[in-house]
């Protein structure tokens, strides 16, 4: 399996016809390290945590650690808007509760990192949901995921420290593009162009995390990754080709986040972490929970 | 190659890889030093850990690694009640340790009736940890494999005896490091092997005249 280059991955992968995550599962159970069996049973794993982290975030009553987030993804859920009752509604609601999921101390699957972790199951289980997929597509989406996370890992960076948000939400939304395309049964070239139009939309992105936490803008920035991914995969099934080719669009990514200013890299040093009310949100709620710590 | 089960995965307590999932396993380490659930255990919190540790849960997150849970198990968000139950008490501190340290850095003291053990550990990333120094000696160990850890005089012949110790018992040794803070004094020993200790390898290395605080340290990522 080759994890160094999307475009020869696809290339291998369509020589032999076989689909992104098909040639991800038999390449994870070549390497030799687990059967073809245990790479499924895990994903299966990793996919039931997703689905009951959706359910749990939904329910809308969880508050994160310092109280800052939490509830959002239920209020999604009973909105009269434009696009109510729709897969971009569902996605971005998913999405959120995972992340609210997380910020709560609960339990979710890092795909990529646990900062990214509602961009995949909220893109994934959305589809799932409104085309009535299986389990074994879903793994099989896993697996397409996995790869493009893979190679972004790599060829660029998953961690907001290296690069920023966009090697953690931008990279779970490039992961999510190719498990959507996977999931809908497009082909391996179709996948890479997802990717490649997702990515172009998060290249830059800042991780700029209130007071360091996981919480503000990352609860959100979750739901605007999904929805990034969703747009990727509806160009690229629409037969939109992106003109640069994918490897260099990742590459692009680690270029831009190894030149990136630290205060962007998950320092809290800038961005919306260093406005005004965000630096008081913070002090505030720190302040907050040394005061509980102590009377605990 | 990159495992696609390292990208989905790890499964895993909120919110941060580094603050929670990796704070945990240092906790888990400091357990095993302990050779169980310590009575107590200091804890020095350093750089990120210190300054945004309470809001990632990371004080939870090693309270409950002491306890025995792993990153993937709902009770670390209740561990500091638990550990109160159970009869560990554990205090935290804010510190600046002295040297060069990752910033998601903490040092855990444990005591269990009159032994004491000392650990620090980095938290380097995507859950992944890094001990560095045990009982006042410098180490790199990842806790990826299980380990044989003790203290022995500073001798020749001692990782002779213990390497065929070992491998009369049929154990591989994966990596060795013998690390000491000067010449003739006491030395760490570390063994890092492809499969834990049997009962009987470790009976016999702790028999050794010059061996002390022998300790079996489970895989821990």
């Amino acid at each position: 399996m080759k994890t160094d280059s999307l475009l020869d991955a696809v290339a291998e992968a369509e020589a032999t016809g076989v689909s992104l995550g098909e040639y991800a599962l038999e390449g994870e159970a070549a390497a030799g390290l687990k059967s073809r069996g245990e790479v499924e049973t895990a994903l299966q794993r990793a996919l039931d945590v997703m689905r009951n982290a959706v359910r749990r975030g939904l329910a809308g009553d969880l508050r994160s650690v310092s109280g800052l987030v939490g509830g959002d993804a239920a209020r999604l859920r009973g909105l009269t808007g434009p696009l109510s009752g729709t897969l971009f509604t569902d996605v971005l609601a998913n999405a959120l509760a995972v992340q609210e999921v997380n910020a709560a101390m609960g339990v979710i699957v890092a795909a990529p990192t646990a900062g990214g972790a509602g961009v995949l199951p909220g893109v994934l289980l959305g589809l799932a949901n409104r085309h009535a997929l299986d389990d074994a597509t879903l793994v099989r989406g896993l697996a397409a995921a996995g790869l493009v996370g893979a190679v972004v890992a790599v060829r660029a960076s998953l961690s907001g420290a290296e690069g920023g948000c966009q090697a953690e939400t931008g990279a779970a939304a490039a992961m999510a593009a190719a498990a959507g395309i996977e999931v809908l049964g497009g082909s391996p070239s179709v996948a890479a162009h997802a990717v490649a139009l997702t990515m172009q939309g998060t290249l830059g992105l800042v991780c700029d995390p209130l007071g360091g936490l996981v919480e503000v803008p990352c609860v959100y920035r979750n739901a605007t990754g999904a929805a990034m991914a969703l747009a990727g995969i509806e160009m690229a099934l629409a037969g939109i080709r992106f003109p640069i080719p994918v490897d260099e669009v990742i590459d692009t990514m680690g270029e831009i986040g190894r030149t990136m200013d630290v205060r962007y890299r998950e320092t809290a040093g800038g961005g919306l972490a260093a406005t005004p009310t965000g630096r008081r949100l913070a002090r505030e709620r720190l302040v907050q929970l040394k005061r509980s710590a102590t009377s605990a | 190659m990159v495992s696609l089960l390292d990208i989905i995965g790890p499964v895993m307590v909120g919110p941060s890889s580094s603050h929670t999932a990796g704070a945990c396993r240092i906790g888990l380490f400091a357990r095993a030093l302990a050779g169980g659930q310590p009575d107590h255990a200091r804890v020095e919190l350093h750089g990120s850990f210190a300054r945004t540790g309470q809001g990632h849960g990371t004080d939870r997150a090693i309270a409950g690694g002491l306890l025995g849970f792993g990153p993937d198990d709902e009770r670390l968000r209740e561990s500091l009640e638990l550990a109160a139950r159970a009869g560990l008490t554990v205090e935290f501190h804010n510190a600046k340790l002295r040297g060069d340290h990752h910033p998601n850095t903490a040092r855990i003291t444990v005591t269990s009736g009159a032994d004491h053990a000392v650990v620090t550990g980095s938290s380097i990333g995507a859950g992944r940890i890094l001990i560095t120094e045990i009982d006042g000696f410098p180490v790199d160990v990842t806790g990826a494999l299980p380990a044989l850890v003790f203290v022995a005089k500073d001798q020749p012949g001692i990782v002779a005896t213990v390497t065929s110790t070992l491998a009369g018992q049929g154990g591989n040794i994966a990596t060795m490091k013998v690390s000491r803070r000067r010449k003739g004094g006491e030395a760490i020993h570390i063994y890092e092997l492809d499969e834990p200790a049997g009962e009987g390898a470790l009976a016999a290395i702790r028999a050794l005249p010059q061996v002390r605080a022998l300790r079996a340290v489970p895989r821990i990522v």
